[in-house]
């Protein structure tokens, strides 16, 4: 929100020239039938995407020679301006190349060739989606022609349609730039600030990764991991451990290598705090069951759970019994 | 050609009369009505004349109030935040009634307060486009702090039998309050006839200006103030009076309610020859019974044409109309109303409305069926729901995966 959001309804005036040319006059509107195909001994096919329900529905028909050139291609089009600009240029940019070649074209190419500035998009952020359609249904189509699913020209998982922003990237960009919330991943990534379906459940359409998942996986996969090193700092640097840090390493050594030997005699100890000093790091304790009174407990005992830590942890560190 | 407005549910124009009486409190009687001096008082005659015109248009009674705000979302926030106050933060209520059809004030603010923890019941319209008392009485509990239910709705311009609704709630000592914006200056609204306890109304919806609303409150019912401040309008509603406007609202509502049915059945008739003339359209209909509408509105769907592509084609033939559907909309949802009275679902994103006013003319009528009917047969023309050739086998689209 700033000065530039505070008036609505430019909605059409986001809109680039050749966007609003094509909805008044597409140039590829129409149909193929079989029989046109047939004297040309070239092969029809027809593919859908969307639904009137959606608010979204095209119809591709590609006339397909036998090298796999779309020699003709037409649509139909239930669907706003920008859901008719879209798949007219998509039309236009599948003519002359190959099903394979076509099936490379993406949204966003659709949305480039749309633009009336490079620099500009040709429609507003909500409406990226319409163009998404176009994409959709080209590898719907191609699907058709090659006798293949879908899914096999997706290379990766892409969570975010409208910006094209795959899986993997997202978990990156969350983990590299420790992101936090999901307007920080859009900053970061467009994906979620076109048609915001992808951001969580229950938008314009059903998806199967959602951003707010996604943070929240990697967040705690994060977490996880911090704290995995934090424990793995034991064998780190002591010194530059926060105060707890330095209590779980100590416990760990004590775990590790004196509490057996208080238990065999029937005692055990406890730490009570950590006070540190310029000088030292005092750990004081207290001696629990036989330990409790026994004679050594001040002297070789001790010094030997002391020399441990100083062995294993820090050389400045004091052991004093309470 | 001119340009044609058919979006009179959105806004109107000032009606020039209406302009004309507020001209003089702009630069002239510029004084502030709560100045003792003579620059204040003298305001006072023209503001007590609006008063009165406003208590005749909706015959309200001289124990009740109507507080001037500065919009009907005003009116409807007040009402709904103030009874939070009142009655379940300082009451042992705990739930509000209201319908899925309210005006976005009204259902981002029930909304609000759910997030408060208040409990809202938001009823279903049938398949008229109504909600019926019967149901009302059925959501009522003794924990129900108030019932909120518009007098017309904004869209279909369906109108809800509010005499009933307010007899139930009557009955079962409720209050009751009703967002009067799409009624007030096109149906009879007589506040000594039905029982509402609260009514949002809003100027700019009669030929009056923007930036003023009222709220009818009978019997001067206790209502925690939304705006503290100083002692305007008897401490109920703070801020300066803005004279300007209540002055226009006041001449708008005498113009808009004074000879009411005549203007009316003129509207009405102008409406009845554009529907029925769009509706000889193949695959249209229209949402409700025309006798059960506001007299200038009805919102229609065309068959494979998406509102917003009809919006765009009326658009460049200069006529202004609506969609509440898909594309039109920020958040791109489907139009409530088509969902709500169980249209097939084909027919969520193909809602247009028509709103006509009383400065409505016949030739704009004609010129509105001619750009239609010439939109029509362009955008299905385009339109995949009316493609001949049939997908290759295994092409057909899957089911929606959009939520509805």
């Amino acid at each position: 929100m700033a000065k530039n959001d505070l008036m609505g309804g430019s909605l059409w005036d986001e809109y680039s020239d050749i966007v609003a040319d094509r909805m008044n006059n597409p140039r590829h509107q129409g149909e193929i039938t079989e029989e046109e195909c047939n004297k040309n001994g070239t092969k029809l096919i027809v593919a859908d995407f969307g639904a009137e329900s959606c608010g979204d529905a095209v119809r591709l028909f590609w006339e397909v020679d036998s090298s796999d050139v779309i020699k003709r291609a037409k649509f139909k089009s239930f669907g706003c301006g920008t859901a008719i600009a879209s798949s007219d240029m998509m039309v236009e940019l599948c003519v002359g190349k190959t099903v394979k070649q076509a099936v490379k074209i993406t949204n966003i190419d659709v949305e480039k060739a749309l633009r009336d500035d490079p620099e500009i998009p040709a429609v507003p952020p909500q409406k990226m989606h319409c163009s998404v359609m176009a994409y959709d249904v080209i590898k719907k189509a191609a699907s058709l022609y090659l006798g293949v699913d879908e899914e096999s020209f997706e290379e990766e998982i892409i969570v975010c349609e409208c910006a094209r922003v795959s899986l993997k990237t997202l978990q990156e960009v969350i983990k590299i730039n420790d992101l936090k919330s999901v307007e920080e991943i859009t900053d970061y990534t467009k994906a979620g600030g076109f048609c915001k379906s992808c951001i969580k459940p229950g938008g314009h359409e059903d998806r199967e990764w959602y951003l707010v998942d996604i943070l929240a996986d990697v967040r705690r996969e994060m977490d996880e991991e911090k704290m995995k090193n934090a424990a793995d700092a034991v064998d780190g640097d002591f010194k530059t451990m926060t105060i707890v840090q330095k209590i779980k390493a100590i416990d760990a050594v004590i775990d590790e290598s004196i509490r057996q030997f208080l238990i065999m005699d029937g005692g055990d100890m406890e730490i009570i705090d950590i006070k540190e000093s310029d000088e030292y790091i005092d750990v004081y304790i207290r001696y629990l069951g036989a330990c409790n009174g026994c004679a050594s407990s001040s002297t070789g005992t001790l010094y030997s759970i002391e020399s441990t830590l100083r062995e294993k942890l820090a050389t400045n560190i004091r052991v004093l019994p309470i | 050609m001119n340009n044609i407005y058919m979006d009179n549910n959105a806004t109107t124009m000032v009606d020039p009369l209406v302009l004309e009486e507020m001209m003089p409190y702009f630069s002239e009687q510029f004084g502030n009505p709560n100045s003792i001096h003579k620059f204040g008082t003298s305001t006072h005659p023209a503001i007590a004349k609006a008063i009165d015109r406003m208590y005749s248009a909706i015959n309200a009674g001289d124990n009740d109030d109507i507080i001037f705000t500065s919009c009907a979302t005003e009116s409807n926030n007040w009402v709904l935040k103030s009874i939070w106050v009142d009655k379940i933060l300082n009451g042992d209520k705990n739930h509000i009634v209201t319908t899925e059809v309210e005006h976005p004030s009204i259902l981002s603010t029930c909304k609000f307060l759910e997030d408060q923890g208040v409990k809202v019941t938001y009823l279903p319209v049938n398949e008229k486009g109504i909600v019926e008392a019967h149901t009302v009485k059925n959501f009522i509990t003794d924990k129900t702090a108030l019932v909120s239910i518009m007098w017309a709705n904004n869209e279909t311009g369906m109108i809800f039998p509010i005499e009933e609704i307010g007899e139930v709630c009557q009955t079962k000592g409720v209050l009751f309050h009703s967002d009067g914006v799409q009624a007030v200056g096109k149906i009879p609204v007589d506040l000594q006839q039905v029982n509402v306890d609260f009514v949002s109304m809003s100027a700019h919806k009669f030929h009056g200006p923007k930036g003023i609303g009222a709220l009818y409150i009978k019997n001067s019912e206790k209502l925690t103030p939304l705006l503290h401040g100083g002692e305007h309008m008897g401490g109920r509603r703070s801020g300066t009076l803005n004279v300007p406007a209540i002055v226009g609202m006041g001449k708008a509502v005498e113009l808009a309610t004074t000879n009411l049915d005549e203007t009316m059945s003129k509207i009405a008739k102008l409406r009845d020859r554009l529907e029925d003339a769009l509706l000889k359209l193949p695959d249209t209909v229209v949402v409700g019974d025309k006798n059960e509408r506001t007299p200038n509105t009805f919102l229609i769907s065309v068959r494979g044409v998406e509102g917003e592509s009809m919006l765009w084609d009326l658009n460049n033939d200069l006529i202004g109309a609506s969609t509440g559907s898909a594309c039109a909309s920020e958040d791109l949802e489907a139009n409530g109303a088509m969902i709500a009275i169980g249209a097939d679902v084909e027919l969520a994103h193909t809602g247009i409305r028509l709103s006509l006013s009383r400065f409505t003319t016949e030739q704009e009528v004609d010129q509105v069926i001619a750009a239609f009917n010439k939109a029509t047969v362009r955008l299905r023309s385009i339109s995949s729901s009316y493609a001949k050739v049939q997908p290759t086998k295994g092409g057909e689209a899957t089911e929606c995966a959009i939520a509805h």
